[in-house]
C-alpha cells in the first residue's frame, strides 16, 4: 500500500515536472550522501531556477573520459585542481564565464575553464590528549620517535595521497627520496582512501592522520570536541581546491550558466564550510560561520598548477613507491 | 566405478558456462574499442605480481592446514551448540572486507585485546601491519571456508566404515592412512586451489593491513589503472594477467584430481569409535573459536554504540542491498546448478576452472567493459544494480560450484541409472531427485552468495545513483563524512544482514539434513 502510494505521488510529480527542465550534474559520491553538500545545494538552487537538479555520481573523471562527447552531464562538481588537466583534456568543458576576481582564495586564480568553490590544505591531524610533542615543522614531523605512527593514503588510489606527495616535493624537490625513507619509520600504514585512515585515527590505531587544514572544523562545531588538531608548519602546506566547470554541448546553457552563478554567490558559499568542511572559495574571512576564522590555517601556501602536478605526479608518486619499498 | 548414466542433459550447464565466459569477453571487448596506447608492464607491477602470488599462496597453505585439525575435531565430537558453532565459524568468510579489517584491528591492532593483553603480562607489542597482516586477515576470512569444505569431505564417510575400524581395534594413525587421507586428498586440492584464487584477487586486505606499497596486489594495479590513470590498456593486459596467473593455478589443482564422487554419507555427527582422548580436538576448536569469534564480538560491541547514531537512511539502503543480494543468489542458482550437473559428468576436471572466470577477472573489469557496451543505448546507473548482482553472482559462482558438485556427482552415481530406467527427466528430475538430496549443500551455497552480495562494494561504486545506495556504500559515505560510528553502527547492520541472510538459506538446508 505504501509503495503504490509512493508510486502513485512519484508518477503524478513526473507529469507535473514534465516541462521543467532537468540540469545534470556530476559529482563525486560523497557529494550527494545526505551528509553532504548535495541535499541542501539541491534544494536551494531549485527555489531559483525553476528547474529539477538531478545529481549523478562516480568516480568523475573516468567517466567523462568513458563517456566522451556523449556525456549527459550539464556541469560537473568536484574536479581537484591535481586531476583537471586530465578533464580540461578531453575538450568536454565550455568557458565558465564567472568573475574570477570575487575569489577570496589564499593564491591567485586565472582560470577561465575550473571554478573553484572550495578549498583546503593537506595537514596532519593528532589528538592533543594523547600526543604530547605534535611536530611543529616538517623537520619535526621527520625527527619523530619511530614508536609514533602515522597513516597516510596511496597516492596511487586516492586524491589526497597524490596531493601529500606533491607536497613532499613541494617542500623537499630532490631530497624526496630521502624525506620518504626517513618517515618511512614512522608510517604505520597506507590505506586506499582518506576514510580508511581517519578511521584508523579516530579509533587510536595511529597518533597522526594525514587529512586536511579543516578536519578539526568538523570535531569542534558538529562534536564540540576540541582535542583533535592540525599540525601546522611553516615549511607550508600544499594547497587543494575543488572545482565546477560547465560542459560545452549541454542542452541546457543558461541553466549551467545560473549554476554556476549560484556557486559564486554568497548563499553557496555559506552553506560549503558546515556541509562539506571546507572553506568556501569568495567569501571574505569576515563572513565566515562563526568560529570559522579560529581555525588554525597554514601562512605559507604551496601549489602546483594542473600542468606542474600532471608532469610532477608519476616521479612523485614513484619516488614514494620506491622508498617505501625498501 | 561402473560407467556413469547421463541423466541430464549437458546442454544447460555448457549455456550456463558459455553465459558466464561471454559476460567476460564482452567486459574485455568494451574495454578494447577504447584503448588507445599499449603500455608494456613496469618494475613496479611485476613486483606486485610477485607479492601477489607469494601472499596467496601462503594465506591459502596455512589456511588448509589449520583446517583439517579443526575439521577433523569438528567431524568427531558434537558439542553442545555444535551447529551453531560450526555456523558461526564460518561467518568472518561472509564478513564484508572492510568490517572484518576493523574486527581485525579491534583485536590484533596496536590498541587491540592482544597488545592490551601483552601489555599487562610485560611482553611486547606485536604489530598486525606488514605482509604477515596480510596473510593473518586471508586465513581469517578463508579458513572457516577450508573448514566447512573440508568438514563436508570428513562427514560425507559412511559411520560403519568407523564402526568397522573401531572393531578391528585400528590405531589412529592407520585409521588416518586409510580413511581420513583418500577424503583429504579428494578435497583439500580443491579448497586450496579455491582460496589461492581468492586471495590472489585481494585488493581492499592487502592495502589496509600491507604497511604500505610493498603489499600491492595486481588488484590494486587494476584499480589504479582504471580508476586513477584510466590507462584502459594497462588495466586489460593487468586483468589478463590476473585470469592467466590464477586460472594456470586453478587448472592445474583441479586438473590433476580424478572426479570421484563421494561415498554415500549424512550430514550428521558419525560416532568415531577410534577418537582418541578429546583434549587435542578441544584445543583446536577452541583455538579456532577464539580466532574466528573475537573480532566480530568486538565488532558487535562497537556497532552496537554506533546504532544510535545511524541514519534512518540506512534502512533504506538495507532494503536496497536485500533485494539485489536476492536477485544475485537467483542468478547464481540458475547459473550453478545445471554448471554443477554438468560437471559433475564430465570427465575432465579441468572444467571447473571455468566458474572462476567472474572471479578472476576483476569485477572491475567487466563493470568498466560493460559500461563501455551499455552506455550508448541506456543510462548505466540505471544498470548499476543489475549489474553489480550478475557479478555477485558470477564471483559466487566458484564457491557454489565447489559446494555443489561432490553432492551431485554422488547423486547421479546413486540415482543417475535408476532415474534414466524409470524415465524421469528434465524438470522431474530436478524436482524429485537431484534438489532434494542437494538441499544442503544448495542452501550453504544459496547464503554464501547471498552474504557476500550484501558485503561487496562492487562496481556501485563507479556509477551509483545517488539515491539508490547499498549498504556498504553507505558505510562509506558515513565513514567519509567523519561519521566513524554512525559507521560502525552501519557495519552491525551489515553484519546482521549477512549473516542473518546467510542463516535462513543455510538452515533451509540443514533442516533437511537434520531430518
Amino acid at each position: 500500500m505504501k509503495y503504490a502510494l509512493t508510486l502513485a505521488a512519484t508518477l503524478g510529480a513526473t507529469t507535473a515536472l514534465a516541462d521543467t527542465p532537468v540540469l545534470t550534474v556530476y559529482a563525486g559520491d560523497y557529494f550527494t550522501s545526505e551528509w553532504g553538500p548535495g541535499p541542501i545545494i539541491e534544494t536551494e538552487f531549485e527555489k531559483i531556477c525553476a528547474c529539477d537538479l538531478e545529481w549523478s555520481t562516480g568516480d568523475l573523471v573516468p567517466r567523462l573520459l568513458l563517456e566522451g562527447k556523449r556525456t549527459k552531464a550539464d556541469v560537473v562538481i568536484g574536479l581537484t585542481s591535481d586531476v583537471t588537466a586530465k578533464a580540461r583534456a578531453t575538450d568536454l568543458f565550455a568557458p565558465h564565464g564567472q568573475d574570477n576576481s570575487a575569489l577570496t582564495l589564499p593564491i591567485e586564480w586565472t582560470d577561465d575553464t575550473f571554478l573553484p568553490f572550495n578549498y583546503g590544505h593537506t595537514a596532519f591531524i593528532y589528538n592533543e590528549n594523547t600526543m604530547d610533542a605534535p611536530p611543529a615543522s616538517f623537520e619535526d614531523l621527520l625527527a619523530l620517535p619511530d614508536d609514533v605512527k602515522i597513516v597516510i593514503q596511496d597516492p596511487r588510489t586516492s586524491i589526497s595521497g597524490l596531493a601529500l606527495v606533491l607536497w613532499v616535493q613541494a617542500v623537499y624537490g630532490d631530497r624526496s627520496a630521502e624525506v620518504w625513507e626517513a618517515l618511512s619509520d614512522n608510517i604505520l600504514t597506507v590505506t586506499k582512501d582518506w576514510s580508511a585512515s581517519y578511521g584508523l585515527f579516530t579509533d587510536g590505531e595511529a597518533d597522526m592522520v594525514l587529512s586536511y587544514t579543516t578536519s578539526p572544523a568538523y570535531h569542534m562545531f558538529a562534536e564540540e570536541d576540541f582535542t583533535k588538531k592540525a599540525a601546522i608548519f611553516p615549511e607550508g602546506h600544499y594547497f587543494m581546491v575543488e572545482t565546477v566547470g560547465k560542459i560545452a554541448g549541454t542542452d541546457q546553457p543558461a541553466l549551467a550558466d545560473q549554476f554556476l552563478a549560484y556557486v559564486m554567490s554568497r548563499d553557496f558559499q555559506t552553506i560549503i564550510p558546515t556541509a562539506n568542511w571546507s572553506l568556501p572559495s569568495a567569501l571574505p574571512q569576515a563572513d565566515w560561520p562563526e568560529g570559522w576564522s579560529e581555525l588554525p590555517l597554514p601562512e605559507k601556501v604551496l601549489f602546483y598548477s594542473e600542468t606542474e602536478a600532471a608532469e610532477l605526479q608519476a616521479d612523485a608518486v614513484e619516488t614514494w613507491r620506491a622508498a617505501l619499498s625498501q | 566405478m561402473a560407467r556413469r548414466a547421463q541423466p541430464v542433459s549437458q546442454r544447460a550447464g555448457i549455456i550456463a558456462a558459455a553465459f558466464v565466459v561471454a559476460v567476460v569477453i564482452a567486459a574485455f571487448v568494451g574495454i578494447s574499442q577504447r584503448i588507445e596506447t599499449t603500455t608494456g608492464l613496469r618494475a613496479a607491477e611485476w613486483q606486485a605480481v610477485r607479492f601477489t602470488v607469494w601472499q596467496a599462496f601462503l594465506s591459502a597453505l596455512i589456511s588448509v592446514v589449520l583446517a583439517v585439525p579443526v575439521a577433523r575435531a569438528l567431524a568427531r565430537r558434537r558439542l553442545p551448540g555444535h551447529t551453531l558453532l560450526v555456523t558461526l565459524l564460518g561467518a568472518p568468510f561472509i564478513l564484508p572486507v572492510i568490517v572484518a579489517v576493523l574486527g581485525l584491528l579491534a583485536i590484533f591492532g596496536r590498541n587491540g585485546w592482544l597488545n592490551t593483553a601483552l601489555g599487562v603480562v610485560g611482553l611486547p607489542e606485536v604489530s598486525i601491519y606488514g605482509a604477515h597482516g596480510v596473510v593473518l586477515a586471508h586465513v581469517f576470512f578463508n579458513m572457516p571456508l577450508a573448514t566447512r569444505l573440508i568438514l563436508q569431505g570428513w562427514q560425507s564417510v559412511p559411520a560403519e566404515q568407523f564402526r568397522i575400524v573401531g572393531q578391528l581395534g585400528l590405531p589412529p594413525r592407520m585409521v588416518f592412512r586409510v580413511i581420513e587421507w583418500p577424503i583429504l586428498w579428494q578435497v583439500v586440492p580443491g579448497a586450496f586451489a579455491l582460496i589461492f584464487v581468492i586471495c590472489l584477487t585481494s585488493f581492499a586486505v592487502a592495502l589496509t593491513l600491507g604497511g604500505g606499497p610493498r603489499a600491492t596486489t595486481i588488484e590494486l594495479a587494476i584499480y589504479q589503472a582504471f580508476r586513477f590513470d584510466f590507462d584502459l590498456g594497462r588495466a586489460a593486459v593487468l586483468s589478463l594477467l590476473q585470469l592467466a596467473v590464477a586460472g594456470a593455478a586453478a587448472v592445474l589443482a583441479l586438473w590433476i584430481l580424478p572426479p570421484i564422487a563421494l561415498q554415500t554419507g549424512r550430514d550428521r555427527a558419525v560416532r568415531r569409535w577410534d577418537a582418541p582422548a578429546p583434549w587435542g580436538d578441544a584445543f583446536w576448536i577452541v583455538l579456532a573459536a577464539g580466532f574466528l569469534l573475537l573480532p566480530m564480538l568486538s565488532i558487535a560491541l562497537s556497532g552496537v554504540v554506533g546504532l544510535f547514531y545511524m541514519p534512518v537512511s540506512v534502512l533504506s539502503a538495507t532494503w536496497t542491498t536485500v533485494w539485489v543480494a536476492c536477485v544475485s543468489t537467483v542468478v547464481l542458482l540458475v547459473l550453478a546448478l545445471p554448471m554443477a550437473a554438468w560437471l559433475a559428468q564430465a570427465q575432465w576436471g579441468g572444467a571447473e576452472a571455468l566458474t572462476l572466470l567472474g572471479l578472476v577477472a576483476s569485477p572491475l573489469m567487466i563493470g568498466t567493459g560493460w559500461f563501455i557496451l551499455i552506455f550508448p543505448y541506456v543510462s548505466p546507473t540505471a544498470f548499476a544494480l543489475p549489474v553489480t548482482a550478475l557479478i555477485n553472482a558470477m564471483m559466487a559462482l566458484p564457491f557454489a560450484v565447489r559446494i555443489l558438485l561432490p553432492a551431485m556427482r554422488q547423486v547421479f552415481s546413486d540415482y543417475g541409472r535408476l532415474s534414466v530406467g524409470l524415465g524421469l527427466r528434465g524438470v522431474s528430475l530436478w524436482r524429485i531427485v537431484i534438489i532434494p538430496r542437494l538441499r544442503p549443500q544448495i542452501g550453504f551455497a544459496a547464503g554464501l552468495t547471498a552474504a557476500l552480495s550484501v558485503g561487496d562494494l562492487g562496481v556501485v561504486a563507479l556509477f551509483a545513483d545517488p539515491d539508490v545506495a547499498t549498504l556498504p556504500l553507505q558505510m562509506y559515505r558515513l565513514m567519509g563524512a567523519y561519521r566513524t560510528e554512525a559507521a560502525a553502527g552501519a557495519a552491525l547492520v551489515l553484519v546482521a544482514l549477512a549473516f542473518g541472510m546467510f542463516w535462513v538459506c543455510d538452515a533451509w538446508g540443514r533442516r533437511h539434513a537434520a531430518g
